[in-house]
C-alpha cells in the first residue's frame, strides 16, 4: 500500500504541495466570506481545485523530455485556435475570447499561458550552439503572435501574462540587455501611438489610477473602494466574515480580480504579511527548482513559470492596492475561478516533474 | 573528447548565465515587493483612521428625525399652533427630465394646480439646497393612496408622511403667532453662522416672524437620529440604534384668545390695531393688527401670486400694525405732556390758560387752531384733559421746550423699543432739536415744539408703546416690560417655566401728580369728557383719553377717501384698581372716542365682567365734534 502511494504521488514536491494547499485553504476561506458565505459557490470552487490538482498530478507524471515533444504541437494547436476564435469566437461581455465547442466553451487564450513558454523553451534550447540574435529574432516572433490575437479578443490581462511568460524565458536565455534597452526606448516612444489605439475603458483605468476622485462613481469606483477595504483593515483586520466594504457590496468583483481587498480588510497587515510570506516560500521553492533545472528547456519552463506566478500575483495586488490600473488579473490560487487554477496548478505540476525528473536525468 | 568539453564548458557557461539572470529577476522580483509591502503600509497603518472612517461612512448612514415642534397656546390652553399628521408629495427636481411633463402625470392621479406648480417653481429658487421639494402639502388619504398605488411610475416623486404646521385660528393671530416656512437659502446661511445647522438636519421648516420667529429656539427642539447600515445600493441592511428626537417646548402666551377674537371683531372692516395689557405684569392680553392674513399660506411655501396679493395690497395686512407701525398718538400723548408739566415746571402747568380757540407764539401772527372753534375759556390743566383742550398744551408743550418735554415722555417707553418678546418692533419717534439737526440739516422751529404737545407734528407711536405708557400710568409709574409669553413647557415632563415679569424701572413722576393724572382720566368718560360714551353705563371706572390724530402724507386722489383722521383711544380700567390697560388705533376712523373707544369698553367689557357683546354696543356721542385737527 505505502508502495502504492509512493509509485503514485512520490513524485509530488512535498513542500511545494504543502504551501499550495494553505494558499488554496485560504482561498477557500475568503471566497467563503467574498460570496456572503454561499456555500454553493465554494463547494464549486473546491470541484475547481479538484480537478486543478489531478491535473498537477497528470503532469507531474510526464517527464519533460516528453513535454518538450508536444510543445511545438501545442502551440500550433492553440494559435489555430485562437484564430478559430477570432473569427468564430463568442463574444461575453464585449470581448471574443471564448470558443464554442459544442459541449463546452473554452478560452484558447489559457491554453497559450502553457504552450507559450514551452514553445520559446523548447526552440531555445538548442545543445549544439550558442543563441544567436536570429534566434531570439524568430523565438519574439513566437511570443508575439498569439500576444496580438489575444489583444485584439480583447484581453489586455492575459495578453501581459502571456507577453511576460514568453519574456521571462528570452530574459532567462540571455536576451542581451542592449536589445531589452532598444525596445523598451522603442516602447516608450509608441506610448502615443498605442494611448490612441486603446479602448476607452482601458484610457479611463490608467487615468483613474492619477485620479480616481474624479471618476468617484465611474472607473474609480473600484479602485477607491478597495483602497478603503485595504485601509480600513488596519494592522489586524476586521476579522474573518466582518468586512464591511465586501459585506455590503461596496466592493465589486470581490470574489474574483478583488478578493485580494476582501482578504486585505478581513486579515489586515498581518494578513497579508502572512499570504505574502507563502508566496515568497512558494517561489523560492521554485527558483531553486528552476536553478536544478538539468536542461536548458527545463530551466527556461520552470524559471518562467516562476517568475510567470509572481506576476501573476504582484499584478493583482498592485491594482487591488490602486497602483496599478485595473487589469483582468486573479490573485493566483485565491481567485474565485476554474482556468486560472487550472492553468497555474499544470504549472506546477511541471515543476515538480523538473524537479524529480533532475535526478534521472543526471544518474 | 573536445567535443563534450566544449558542450560541458557551454553547459557550464550557460548554467552560469542562467543563474545570473535569475538573480537579477529575483532582485526585480524583491524591490517590487518591497513596493507592494510599503504600500500596505501605508494604507494599513498610516492611513488607517482615515480608510476607517471612509468606511465607516459607506456603510452607515445617519438619518436625522426632525424633533416635533412645540405648541403655542393660549394663557388658558387654547391650542393657536399645532402639528397635523399629512401626507406631502415631493419632488426630487435632479431626478427629473422634465418636470413640466412630471406635473401633468402627476395631475392626473393628484390634484395639482396651477399655484401648486407656482409655489413649487419659487421654492426651487429660494431653496436651492434642498434635494427634494413638495409639490402638493396635505394630500387627502384618498389623493396619499392613489399616488401610492401609482408610485412606480413617477420615479423622482416620492410621499412623506410628516407633520404640519397648523394655525387653526387662521386670520385671529397672524401677527402675533406669525408663522412657520420653508428654510430656506437666507436662513441655512443664517443658522450656519450661528453654527445651528446641526439643530436643524431634518428639519424643513423655521420659524419666520411672530412668537414662531422669537421663540423658534424653545419651539424647535433637538433633533435625533437613526442609524442605519446601508448596502452599496443605498438599502438599509439593518437598524444601528436611534437617538430619540427631543420636541420642543410648548410656549403658553399671555395672551386671551376670546379677548382676542372679541378685539378682532371689535375692528369690524376697519384697519388698526389694538393692544391689551395687564399693568401689573406687561402681560399682553390682546394684540390685533388689522387686516391679517392666514398664517396657514405660508408654511409650505406661498404662491407667487398669493404672495403679491398680500403683499401688494394697499391695506398691508402683512405688517404689524400693532408693534410696527408709528402713528401720531395725538390727544392720547396729553396726559404725558401734562405729567411732564406737572414734574419739570410745576407753576407754569398750575397756572389756568386762557383759550380763545386758538393760540399764537408771542412775537409770530401764526395761529394754532384749538379743535373747539371758540375755545374753552379759562382752563386747568385737569379741565385740559377732561375736554382735550389743546391751547393748554400748546402753551405748556412750548413753555417746556422741546428737548425736556421729549427727554419726559421717553421714560414712558416712547421713542424706543419696549423690548417685547417679538420680532419686528418699530421705535416710533420722539423728537429732539439734535434729532432734526441730524436727519433734515435744519434748526428746530417753536412752533414745531407747539404741535408736540398735542401728540402731532414729528411724534410718532406703535400702538404697543402706547399701550405700555398707559399700563404704567395704571401701575403707579412703574414700568413693566410688555411680554406675550406666559410660560415654557417641557412636553415630556410637563414641568412648566414661568416667564417672570420684567420691570422696567419707575418714571420719574410724584405719586400725587400721578393720582391726579389718573383723576383727569377717569373725567374723560364722564358726562362732560370726551368719551362719556365709552364710560356710558359702565359697572366700573374707566379712565382714557381720546385722539383724532390727523394724518398726515396722504396723497389725494382715489384714496381721498381714506383721508379721515386716526382715531386713537387708551385706556385701563377699573380705574381704581387696574386690570387691563388698552391702546386702540382706528386707521382713518374718525374721533377717537366714537371709533376706537367702544372697540376697547367690549375689550374690557369682556375682561373685567365676562361680558361677551351681542350685538355691536350703542353708540353715543358726547361732545364729540369732528373736523378739527384734533380733540
Amino acid at each position: 500500500m505505502k508502495k502504492i502511494c509512493r509509485h503514485l504521488f512520490g513524485h509530488m514536491d512535498g513542500f511545494l504541495l504543502l504551501i499550495i494547499t494553505a494558499l488554496l485553504i485560504i482561498g477557500l476561506a475568503i471566497l467563503y466570506s467574498a460570496s456572503d458565505q454561499n456555500m454553493e459557490r465554494v463547494m464549486y470552487q473546491v470541484i475547481n481545485i479538484i480537478v486543478a490538482l489531478i491535473v498537477m498530478w497528470v503532469f507531474s507524471l510526464i517527464p519533460p523530455q516528453q513535454l518538450s515533444r508536444f510543445a511545438l504541437p501545442i502551440y500550433v494547436l492553440g494559435l489555430i485556435l485562437l484564430l478559430a476564435v477570432s473569427i468564430h469566437g463568442e463574444v461575453r461581455l464585449g470581448a471574443r475570447r471564448w470558443l464554442n465547442l459544442g459541449i463546452t466553451s473554452i478560452q484558447p487564450s489559457e491554453l497559450m499561458k502553457i504552450a507559450v513558454p514551452m514553445m520559446l523553451a523548447w526552440y531555445l534550447d538548442k545543445p549544439e550552439a550558442e543563441l544567436r540574435l536570429k534566434d531570439f529574432a524568430v523565438a519574439s516572433l513566437f511570443l508575439v503572435l498569439p500576444v496580438i490575437l489575444i489583444l485584439k479578443q480583447p484581453d489586455l490581462g492575459t495578453a501581459l501574462i502571456i507577453f511576460a511568460s514568453g519574456f521571462f524565458v528570452l530574459f532567462l536565455a540571455g536576451l542581451s540587455w542592449r536589445i531589452m534597452g532598444g525596445f523598451m526606448l522603442a516602447f516608450t516612444a509608441m506610448i502615443p501611438v498605442i494611448w490612441r489605439h486603446m479602448h476607452d475603458y482601458q484610457r479611463q483605468r490608467i487615468l483613474t489610477l492619477f485620479h480616481p476622485a474624479q471618476y468617484r462613481l465611474g472607473a474609480g469606483y473600484h479602485i477607491i473602494q478597495s483602497t478603503i477595504a485595504m485601509g480600513s483593515g488596519g494592522f489586524f483586520g476586521q476579522g474573518w466574515l466582518h468586512g464591511t466594504q465586501a459585506k455590503l457590496d461596496f466592493l465589486p468583483e470581490r470574489s474574483t480580480d478583488f478578493i485580494f481587498a476582501v482578504f486585505s480588510e478581513e486579515f489586515g497587515f498581518a494578513g497579508i504579511l502572512m499570504l505574502v510570506l507563502l508566496f515568497v516560500l512558494l517561489i523560492w521553492r521554485c527558483l531553486v527548482i528552476s536553478v536544478n533545472a538539468p536542461t536548458l528547456f527545463t530551466r527556461l519552463l520552470a524559471g518562467s513559470i516562476t517568475l510567470t506566478f509572481f506576476t501573476y500575483a504582484f499584478i493583482n495586488m498592485a491594482m487591488v492596492s490602486g497602483i496599478l490600473p485595473v487589469v483582468g488579473i486573479p490573485l493566483p490560487l485565491i481567485s474565485y475561478g476554474g482556468t486560472s487554477i487550472v492553468t497555474l496548478l499544470l504549472g506546477f505540476g511541471i515543476l515538480m516533474s523538473i524537479n524529480i525528473h533532475r535526478k534521472l536525468v543526471q544518474t | 573528447m573536445h567535443k563534450i568539453q566544449s558542450a560541458l564548458k557551454n553547459y557550464v557557461v550557460e548554467l552560469k548565465k542562467f543563474k545570473i539572470r535569475l538573480a537579477i529577476a529575483t532582485g526585480f522580483m524583491l524591490a517590487a515587493l518591497v513596493i507592494l509591502i510599503v504600500r500596505f503600509g501605508w494604507l494599513q497603518i498610516h492611513q488607517y483612521a482615515y480608510y476607517r472612517t471612509l468606511a465607516e461612512n459607506n456603510r452607515v448612514s445617519v438619518v436625522p428625525i426632525a424633533p416635533n415642534r412645540g405648541l403655542i397656546l393660549d394663557r388658558n390652553g387654547v391650542v393657536l399652533a399645532k402639528n397635523l399628521p399629512g401626507y406631502s408629495l415631493e419632488i426630487t427636481p435632479s431626478k427629473i427630465k422634465s418636470l413640466k411633463k412630471v406635473f401633468s402625470r402627476l395631475s392626473r392621479v393628484v390634484t395639482v394646480s396651477p399655484s401648486d406648480i407656482r409655489r413649487f417653481n419659487k421654492l426651487r429658487v429660494e431653496s436651492r439646497r434642498f434635494e427634494s421639494l413638495p409639490i402638493r402639502a396635505r394630500l387627502s388619504e384618498e389623493e396619499a393612496a392613489r399616488f401610492a398605488a401609482n408610485q412606480f411610475a413617477f420615479p423622482g416623486v416620492k410621499i412623506h408622511a410628516r407633520l404640519y404646521r397648523y394655525y387653526p385660528f387662521a386670520n385671529l393671530y397672524s401677527h402675533v403667532i406669525g408663522y412657520v416656512g420653508r428654510i430656506n437659502d437666507a436662513n441655512l446661511n443664517a443658522l450656519e453662522k450661528a453654527g445651528e445647522l446641526d439643530d436643524y438636519r431634518g428639519s424643513e421648516h423655521i420659524g419666520k416672524t411672530g412668537v414662531e420667529l422669537s421663540y423658534e429656539k424653545v419651539l424647535h427642539g433637538t433633533p435625533g437620529s437613526d442609524r442605519i447600515e446601508t448596502d452599496a445600493g443605498g438599502h438599509a441592511v439593518r437598524d444601528l440604534g436611534r437617538t430619540l428626537p427631543v420636541p420642543g417646548d410648548n410656549v403658553y402666551l399671555t395672551i386671551d384668545s376670546k379677548l382676542q377674537q372679541i378685539a378682532n371683531q371689535a375692528f369690524g372692516n376697519y384697519r388698526g390695531a389694538l393692544v391689551a395689557i395687564r399693568p401689573q405684569t406687561g402681560a399682553v392680553l390682546a394684540m390685533v393688527s388689522k387686516p391679517g392674513f392666514d398664517p396657514n399660506l405660508f408654511v409650505d411655501g406661498i404662491d407667487t401670486i398669493n404672495w403679491q396679493k398680500l403683499s401688494d395690497s394697499p391695506d398691508h395686512p402683512l405688517i404689524n400694525r400693532a408693534i410696527h407701525s408709528a402713528y401720531p398718538p395725538g390727544s392720547t400723548f396729553k396726559p404725558f405732556v401734562a405729567l411732564a408739566g406737572l414734574t419739570l415746571d410745576p407753576i407754569v402747568a398750575n397756572q389756568d390758560v386762557f383759550d380763545p380757540g386758538y393760540y399764537k407764539l408771542p412775537g409770530s401772527s401764526h395761529i394754532y387752531h384749538d379743535w373747539k372753534r371758540g375755545g374753552f375759556g379759562v382752563v386747568s390743566l385737569d379741565r385740559a384733559i377732561t375736554v382735550s383742550c389743546d391751547t393748554f398744551f400748546y402753551n405748556l408743550a412750548y413753555s417746556l421746550g422741546i428737548d425736556p418735554l421729549a427727554h419726559y415722555v421717553e421714560q414712558f417707553g416712547f421713542g424706543h423699543k419696549t423690548g417685547i418678546d417679538m420680532p419686528g418692533e418699530g421705535k416710533g419717534l420722539i423728537p429732539t432739536e439734535a434729532w432734526k439737526r441730524k436727519f433734515y440739516h435744519k434748526p428746530w422751529y417753536p412752533g414745531e415744539t407747539v404741535i408736540s404737545g398735542i401728540g402731532q407734528g414729528y411724534v410718532l407711536v406703535t400702538p404697543l408703546q402706547l399701550a405700555s405708557a398707559v399700563a404704567t400710568l395704571a401701575n403707579n409709574g412703574v414700568i413693566m416690560r410688555p411680554h406675550v409669553v406666559r410660560s415654557v413647557q417641557d412636553p415630556e415632563t410637563g414641568l412648566i417655566h414661568l416667564v417672570h415679569p420684567v420691570e422696567e424701572g419707575r418714571v420719574n413722576a410724584s405719586q400725587a401728580d400721578l393720582d391726579r393724572i389718573r383723576q383727569d382720566m377717569i373725567t374723560v368718560t364722564q358726562p362732560g369728557g370726551t368719551a362719556p360714551g365709552v364710560g356710558f353705563n359702565s359697572p366700573y371706572l374707566i379712565a382714557a383719553k381720546t385722539g383724532t390724530a390727523q394724518v398726515i402724507g396722504l396723497k389725494a386722489g382715489p384714496d381721498a377717501g381714506k383721508r379721515r383722521d386716526n382715531a386713537v383711544f387708551i385706556a385701563y380700567a377699573p380705574a381704581d384698581n387696574p386690570q387691563i390697560a388698552v391702546a386702540v388705533l382706528v386707521e382713518n376712523g374718525g374721533e377717537g372716542g366714537v371709533t376706537a373707544g367702544p372697540i376697547a369698553r367690549k375689550v374690557m367689557d369682556y375682561f373685567i365682567l365676562g361680558k361677551v357683546p351681542a350685538t355691536p354696543a350703542p353708540v353715543l356721542t358726547g361732545s364729540t365734534p369732528g373736523g378739527n385737527k384734533s380733540e
